[in-house]
């Protein structure tokens, strides 16, 4: 099937299978490879991407459902060769270790941004319960994610 | 928890909250790991499990696979080993049955997720349908998945050569009878460390490049130990180990699970050979649940003679380890490492772990953080509150009792581990401290008297890290030590070539912090090279909490090798006693006269010149290589204070307050200290409460994914109140202790702990873990009725 599609601002045409999943055509045919695969049950989060602005699981999505849709990965979030407010605060707050869940969480997290409040640490951890790291204890997320709700 | 602070002059970097060098590129999503590689030509591997746990193969058709288009071959276990070894396994122990463990099983399955036929087709949709065309008949046979029941003679057999399924017998300590039979009282128990999954959030995986022109084998691997891969590859291959070369990218997590040679990713590599064109295995997440190493699996039945007034006289274990089906490469060091510490922080005289190791129908056991040592930790502080229990003595009173005290390191225990140095009531009196513990207890009280259950529960481990060579080893992993090779280039940045291989630890930002301060440089210009066998010629890799306290020893003494050559050279140029040159910001100068001073870049831009324009008998280029092999382990301590209430309606158990006291011994970078002993707890903290790998009685997992595999979530978690103390340890020169796996040992007794004083007005003496909601409130309903 012919799929037309934004990614990360740029116009996107491409012939797919129809059981292709988003994730592996975001990763393997437009070798955006900072959307991760972390597990096979939409569980771990690692997968998360924007699709017409909401965090969408890439690897629940089938790239023919992303057809005329507007898609931002993590590779979208860095404009200019500037860190993100939000990524600028992972580093800062030691919110990584291994990196692997990382894209996951700062593509959901990015949602609490536009909240018409600062989080408090309950809401943060709850709005993450689909993304899951092994690494930190999350606590370190958490704070990454108030700091920069602070500051936007 | 303090966020990092920017820096920008080299003075005291060590003990500085730098940022980290790492993150930017993760950040952004520019990390690669192994499932990024795309190379021409690749074809994709993917394997055919067993869904038995025990079962002849009786018949394999794989004549539909190999007809769809796109894939290039299909293997079964009997076609693999007319070309392939078998699987290295636990080698080099004397006196152990070792069972023979293939790629794919030949004839016989012996776990559920156990590789039966391989298929290589072109891309991974085309390999996934091809496996489900292959039909497999099987007949079923016993599957005995309970240790204790498999070592019965009634038990089925997995391995017909070994006769029985008893891996190995080992008794460690010194007697124990006598003491235990004079002892004013003996308390009796039975704990069970239970079988977990190590669950990175990067599955295995592996890229092999053959080229044949060069003779030339290239592996992307995700892996913590790339030059222990580099050899077991080279042996199951017969492939010449100076033409092999494997790189660890980024990789996602490890915690002890990726330190084994598995069966795919050697597999991936025979067959980028046998078919000269690059192929890569990704693991599911599905499979990692089913074939990447448990862990723990360990039971204690144990007697402990104690003196009325709680003086601990002798303690005994009969320990049950759990292998799994198969060795994987250290599977039975397990039980060993948890006998060599079954006494903890305690001054206790007598003390023997007899060690029965069995094979049963399951995954197999290998390291997770924390190896043998969590188990003791658990075995042995569960066992104090037991004591405490039963003599009606205070748990406090009874640790400060036993507890080893400063004066008396080293200190030689029965089973025979030294501990080196520690003080280890410090980070009990921090713990209280911070805690107010008395008025912990009158809240607790409080609560009590309306019916409200809340519980304090301690844990003051002791454990090691950062093994030394093993003397006449010839096992899997026997050495101890670490290279580090320093070098300044003509323009005065640094290089630094380590042999441990981080995937998360903060080891390339805490290398440059150590280089840096030696050489008066910015951290920003001291590039951190690991983690490809031809970039690092030789090294141990990262596992057992030893890639600060011995690779940062031996980048130390590098560092300060190539600072005291570049001191002579300058010396030499400004025609100065070396005794006369300060290094400052970058520049040598005279203590006297500061405006006589020549820049590090200069100094090493002349350490190029020939051996004629430097000093007599200097060597040119400014480098040093330095090796640390540590004397001793070095010993690890903390207290951990857990405050949890349970709620007796639902039996869900809420942490209030996690408090861990861990002693670092030095800190580097304290930020990245503490965030290694936040992910440690909250690995700790899903094992007292959550996770658990069981089977069904016909051997069937009963977690294959994250829907019946529960590692914690951020609301599963409470806020860590994390603190840090540095007692300078005595067998490395950074004074540095291990802290990578603090949490997950220190944790699991001092969550259960907590659960079982909440709910000791009902009598309940002990709960194994995971304590789960439904496990709790069971416990709560059969202590009211």
């Amino acid at each position: 099937m012919n799929i037309s599609l934004r990614v990360n601002g740029q116009p996107v045409e491409a012939e797919v299978e129809p059981r292709l999943l988003l994730v592996h055509f975001l990763r393997e045919r437009l070798r955006l490879t900072g959307t991760h695969i972390g597990c096979d049950t939409s569980q771990c989060g690692a997968c998360t991407v924007h699709l017409d602005g909401r965090a969408v699981k890439s690897c629940t999505v089938l790239a023919v459902q992303a057809d005329s849709c507007e898609i931002t990965t993590i590779e979208g979030m860095a404009a200019g060769g500037a860190l993100h407010p939000l990524q600028a605060a992972f580093q800062e707050h030691h919110a990584l270790q291994c990196g692997f869940c990382t894209p996951g969480f700062v593509m959901a997290a990015y949602e609490l941004l536009g909240r018409d409040h600062v989080p408090g640490e309950p809401e943060i951890r709850a709005a993450l319960e689909g993304n899951r790291c092994r690494c930190t204890g999350y606590q370190n997320i958490v704070e990454a994610i108030r700091s920069a709700c602070g500051r936007s | 928890m303090r966020a990092f602070v920017r820096r920008e002059t080299p003075a005291d970097l060590v003990g500085a909250r730098l940022p980290r060098i790492e993150d930017p590129r993760l950040l952004t999503g520019r990390g690669t790991f192994v499932d990024d590689l795309q190379l021409p030509g690749m074809l994709h591997l993917d394997l055919l499990r067993s869904p038995h746990a025990h079962a002849h193969i009786r018949d394999i058709d794989a004549r539909e696979a190999r007809a769809l288009p796109g894939v290039v071959a299909v293997y079964t276990g009997r076609e693999l080993a007319q070309f392939l070894k078998a699987l290295p396994g636990a080698g080099g122990m004397e006196g152990f049955n070792a069972p023979q463990h293939h790629v794919l099983a030949i004839d016989r399955v012996r776990f559920v997720g156990e590789g039966v036929a391989a298929v290589l087709a072109r891309d991974r949709y085309i390999a996934r349908d091809a496996r489900e065309l292959i039909s497999v008949m099987y007949d079923a046979l016993p599957a005995v998945t309970d240790p204790e029941i498999a070592l019965t003679p009634e038990a089925p057999v997995l391995h017909d050569d070994i006769g029985s399924n008893r891996a190995f017998e080992l008794r460690i300590g010194n007697e124990t009878e006598a003491a235990i039979a004079a002892a004013d009282r003996v308390v009796r128990g039975r704990f069970v460390n239970q079988r977990v999954i190590p669950n990175t959030m990067e599955t295995r995986g592996a890229v092999a490049l053959f080229e044949p022109w060069e003779n030339r084998l290239t592996v992307w691997l995700s892996t913590q130990a790339p030059h222990l891969m580099r050899r077991e590859f080279a042996r199951f291959l017969d492939y010449p180990e100076h033409r092999l070369r494997v790189i660890a990218p980024d990789v996602g997590g490890a915690f002890g699970a990726k330190n084994n040679p598995y069966a795919e990713e050697l597999l991936a590599a025979a067959l980028a050979v046998r078919h000269q064109v690059p192929v890569k295995w990704i693991e599911e997440r599905s499979e990692h649940m089913l074939v990447t190493s448990h862990a723990r699996a360990q039971t204690v039945e144990l007697r402990v003679g104690v003196r009325a007034d709680g003086t601990l006289l002798a303690l005994h274990y009969r320990l049950v380890a759990d292998m799994g089906a198969y060795y994987h490469a250290i599977t039975h060091i397990g039980p060993m490492m948890t006998a060599a510490l079954m006494t903890g922080a305690y001054r206790i005289p007598h003390a023997a772990t007899d060690i029965v190791s069995v094979f049963t129908n399951t995954t197999p056991t290998d390291p997770y953080r924390g190896f043998g040592r969590a188990e003791a930790a658990y075995f042995i502080e569960r066992t104090m509150d037991l004591i405490a229990c039963e003599l009606g003595l205070e748990v406090l009173e009874l640790r400060r009792r036993n507890l080893i005290r400063p004066e008396e390191f080293p200190c030689t225990t029965p089973t025979g581990h030294v501990h080196e140095s520690g003080n280890f009531q410090l980070c009990l009196d921090r713990a209280l401290a911070r805690l107010d513990y008395e008025g912990a207890r009158r809240e607790q009280a409080k609560l009590r008297s309306v019916g409200r259950y809340l519980g304090i529960g301690f844990a003051t481990h002791a454990w090691r890290a950062g093994f030394p060579s093993v003397p006449g080893g010839k096992g899997y992993i026997t050495s101890g030590w670490e290279k580090t090779t320093v070098s300044v280039d003509p323009a005065g940045k640094v290089r630094a070539v380590i042999g441990t291989s981080p995937h998360g630890q903060g080891i390339v930002t805490t290398t440059a912090q150590i280089v840096a301060q030696q050489l008066g440089v910015l951290p920003r210009d001291v590039r951190v090279v690991h983690s490809d066998t031809d970039a690092v010629a030789q090294g141990n890799g990262t596992m057992g909490s030893r890639s600060l306290i011995v690779g940062g020893s031996a980048t130390l003494l590098a560092a300060q090798q190539v600072r005291a050559k570049a001191i002579r050279l300058a010396a030499h140029l400004l025609q100065l006693d070396p005794q006369r040159v300060m290094l400052e910001n970058a520049r040598f100068g005279d203590v006297g006269d500061p405006a006589r001073s020549i820049a590090l870049a200069e100094v090493a831009a002349h350490a190029f010149a020939g051996p004629r324009d430097l000093p007599e008998g200097m060597e040119p280029c400014l480098e040093a290589t330095a090796l640390f092999e540590p004397t001793n382990f070095s010993t690890c301590f903390g207290t951990h204070v857990c405050v949890a209430e349970v709620d007796p309606e639902t039996g869900m158990v809420a942490i209030r307050r996690y408090l861990a006291i861990d002693d670092v011994g030095r800190a580097v970078n304290p930020t990245i200290v503490e965030g290694q002993i936040h992910g440690g707890l909250a690995q700790g903290i899903g094992q007292a409460l959550m996770e658990g790998a069981g089977y069904d009685v016909a051997g069937q997992p009963l977690a294959a994914s994250f829907l019946e595999y529960a590692t914690p979530r951020a609301s599963d978690l409470p806020h860590f109140e994390v603190e840090l103390t540095e007692t300078p340890s005595t067998v490395n020169p950074l004074g540095a202790r291990g802290i990578g796996e603090a949490g997950t040992i220190g944790a699991p007794p001092a969550v259960v702990n907590a659960v079982l004083d909440a709910l000791a007005p009902l009598g309940v003496r002990h709960l194994d873990m995971p304590l789960t909601p439904q496990k709790v409130w069971r416990a709560i309903r059969d202590a009211r009725a």
